[in-house]
């Protein structure tokens, strides 16, 4: 494995949503900074936006303020969100959509020139080429951008980030890039809980498979503050195809049904808000319609017009192409038979919930030299793309004003050494664990004993031990992961990643002692919202000399 | 099976260092075999995310489902031109739809 070794200013990680919207904001702020783009796949085609978007979820429409958004979040989360960082990403939210357009994404209009509603706080758009419209800006700037490398660890001298490493998969290099300032923008974690789909569909995933909590892992392993890992996500979605609901239920205005047609939120669920309630109890009713023996449960479709259900498959060609597939392959059409719904496995996100790095309202993160933007950053819940691009815009000023006087560090060439043994040694081991065994035993772990989908998603804390105990035996393996080629390798360290996240969730899940967030955080021994004692933050922070994860709580700012 | 590669259409995008469809593949899951034909890696890791298929630039690829998602056989297409997407899906009775969707301002 040979090294390349690359100085820049501004090293940014992750070229999605918030990755490509820093690399613009530099160059808009100063054009001579020095940018690398580390990016795992191609940026053209990477992350959460591979397939598109057909709407932008977060924007303030006329009637609503930056202040009336950041209460709208702050009730969808039971009051345990930061509404500091919230508020800076609503006050720009409008700016950077804005933004957007202008670089060429088509966005759905009244005939006055303003955007339409969809829904109170989002637009519709034709996002099919939202990814190669943001690449194309990006590249069209002085940003050297690396595709095919994955980030695998951050270059840490013990006070603060100088850098990072990156496996080039294509030239099989180490690339050792040194930066005065490190953006982490990799998305958040899917792949830690066994998915609904299995065996040949177990890539028929909601979340991007690739965003395999690669920059959580790497700040957790440098002692860097993680908050609300135990505010997971699990999205209620299309069965099967994992389509998002939204499209229909926003879009076209389909109410959710049971197998008796009745429309359960309002029937059964007045006590929770009904058809008004919160984004999580509408995962919650419909579990709790499987259990009343009133499931499957649908959204009903079959009163769309001919023109409502064009609409409807045009949406999802610009985002989830599978769910047109699916009804090409019924022979059906929303029309004629009700789309069946439920929710997947959990996922740990900060972009839908608010998993990610504790930083600050500029985006540091608590290691000099480290920020963090998008679904990396915690705290601040329903960002969505347009929060993810103000998260970027932010991080890159701050990294910006915070490098006028610094110069690149030197790095000890046994840190170095280190890495690439790492590397090395998983392609040249000939007996061990493949990353296809390790990534099934720790699905396992996490969906039998942290809440997964074979559990109805419910969190006990004698089941909780046992995942911390099987994990730390899990976690001791990762050095027997064996890799037979250059794309397998990045599936080991994906999964040595994947361990490294599940760990840490496991101790917040079992640290919160309340019953917060419905079915993302429900704890079978304290069912209760305990407001006396948990209206606050739980954070962690890994101690690297004793292998140790200590929680932290934090009052609510 | 996710997707499906028709090796009689793919021209193995001759000249180019990469391949487009493997150069777009989120997953790095295409590459080209030995007579320079596309090929997918493992069909269980493929997100179905169309990214290949948008990408060939004569068709050459086909979104399907994985056979556990559905036993009956469906199958899209997509063509893209500067600001317009054009996809074409085949139901399981072999019925075709065609969609015309702007893409870019
Ligand atoms: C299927 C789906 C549909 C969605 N629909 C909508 C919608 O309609 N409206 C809306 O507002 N929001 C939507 N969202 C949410 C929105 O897309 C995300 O919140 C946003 O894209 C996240 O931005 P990000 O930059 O944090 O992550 P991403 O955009 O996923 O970018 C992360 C980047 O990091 C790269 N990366 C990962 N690991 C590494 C590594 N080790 N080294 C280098 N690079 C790495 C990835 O390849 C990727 O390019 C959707 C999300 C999904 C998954
Ligand atoms: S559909 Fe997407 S994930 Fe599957 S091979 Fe094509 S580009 Fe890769
Ligand atoms: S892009 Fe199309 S033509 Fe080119 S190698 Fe791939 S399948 Fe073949």
């Amino acid at each position: 494995m040979d090294i390349k070794y690359i100085e820049t200013d501004i090293l940014i990680i992750g070229g999605g949503a918030a990755g490509c919207f820093a690399a613009l904001q530099v160059y808009k702020k100063s054009p001579r900074c020095k940018v690398v783009v580390m990016e795992k796949a191609h940026i053209e085609r990477s992350g959460c936006l591979a397939m598109g978007l057909n709407a932008i979820n977060a924007y303030i429409h006329p009637e609503q303020t930056p202040e009336s958004y950041v209460d709208f979040v702050d009730r969808e989360f039971e009051g345990v969100i930061r509404k500091d960082l919230v508020l800076t990403i609503a006050k720009r939210l409008n700016e950077v959509v804005k933004e957007v357009e202008a670089l060429g994404l088509p966005i759905e209009k009244n005939d006055d020139g303003t955007y339409k509603k969809r829904g109170s706080r989002s637009v519709r758009i034709f996002g099919e080429r939202l990814k190669p419209i943001l690449a194309e800006a990006v590249m069209k700037t002085t940003a050297k951008v690396l595709n095919r490398v994955v980030a695998t660890n951050f270059i840490y001298d013990g006070k603060k980030v100088c850098g990072a490493f990156g496996y080039g998969v294509r030239d099989n290099c180490l690339y050792v890039i040194r930066a005065k300032a490190v953006i982490v923008s990799t998305g958040g974690a899917s792949g830690i809980y066994k998915p609904i789909n299995t065996g040949g569909a177990r890539h028929l995933m909601w979340y991007c498979p690739w965003n395999a909590g690669t920059g959580y892992a790497m700040g957790i392993r440098i002692g860097a503050e993680m908050t609300s890992f135990e505010n997971r996500f699990i999205p209620l979605r299309v069965k099967d195809v994992n389509a998002p609901t939204g499209t229909i239920a926003v879009g076209v205005y389909s109410k959710q049904v049971n197998a008796l047609g009745e429309d359960y939120l309002g029937c059964h669920y007045q006590h929770l808000g009904g058809r008004k309630c919160l984004t999580q109890y509408r995962l919650f009713a419909t579990l709790e319609e499987m259990k009343a023996c009133r499931g499957p449960c649908y959204l009903d479709t079959t009163n769309l017009n001919d023109e409502e259900e064009k609409q409807l498959k045009e949406d999802y060609l610009n985002m989830n192409p599978q769910i047109v597939l699916l009804w090409a392959s019924n022979g059906m059409g929303p029309r004629k038979k009700p789309v069946e719904i439920r929710g997947t496995e959990p996922y740990v996100v900060g972009g839908h919930c608010q998993a990610g790095y504790w930083v600050d309202t500029e985006r540091r993160t608590t290691i000099p030299g480290l920020y963090a933007a998008g679904e990396s950053a915690g705290g601040a819940p329903k960002k969505y793309v347009s929060g993810c691009w103000v998260e970027g815009a932010i991080a890159a000023s701050t990294a910006l004003n915070d490098i006028d006087d610094t110069s690149t560090t030197d790095i000890d060439g046994a840190i170095i050494e280190k890495e690439k043994s790492r590397l090395s040694g998983i392609l040249n081991r000939t007996i061990g664990i493949t990353p296809l065994d390790a990534r099934e035993r720790l699905q396992k772990i996490m969906d039998e004993y942290a809440g997964g989908i074979s559990f109805n998603y419910m969190l006990h804390e004698n089941r909780l031990l046992e995942a911390r105990q099987l994990l730390q035996c899990l976690h001791k393996h990762t050095n027997e992961v064996m890799a037979v080629d250059n794309y397998n390798l990045v599936e080991a360290l994906e999964c040595i990643d994947r361990i490294d996240v599940a760990r840490t969730l496991v101790e917040h899940l079992m640290y919160r002692k309340e019953t917060r967030w419905a079915c993302y955080q429900t704890r079978w021994d304290y069912p209760q919202k305990d407001d006396e004692h948990w209206l606050k933050y739980v954070n962690s922070v890994y101690d690297i000399e004793t292998n140790e994860i200590k929680m932290i709580e934090r009052p609510l700012q | 099976m996710s997707i499906f590669i028709d090796k009689t259409i793919c021209n193995g995008c001759k000249g180019l260092p990469e391949a487009r469809c493997e150069r777009i593949c989120p997953g790095n899951l295409c590459y080209r075999n030995k007579n320079m034909k596309a090929e997918i890696r493992d069909q269980s890791a493929c997100w179905t995310c169309a990214c290949c298929v948008k990408e060939c630039p004569v068709q050459a690829i086909e979104l399907r489902l994985p056979f556990q998602i559905c036993s009956n056989s469906a199958s899209l297409k997509a063509r893209l031109t500067k600001d317009k997407t054009i996809w074409s899906i085949w139901n399981s009775q072999g019925e075709k739809e065609e969609f015309i969707i702007k893409a870019r301002n």
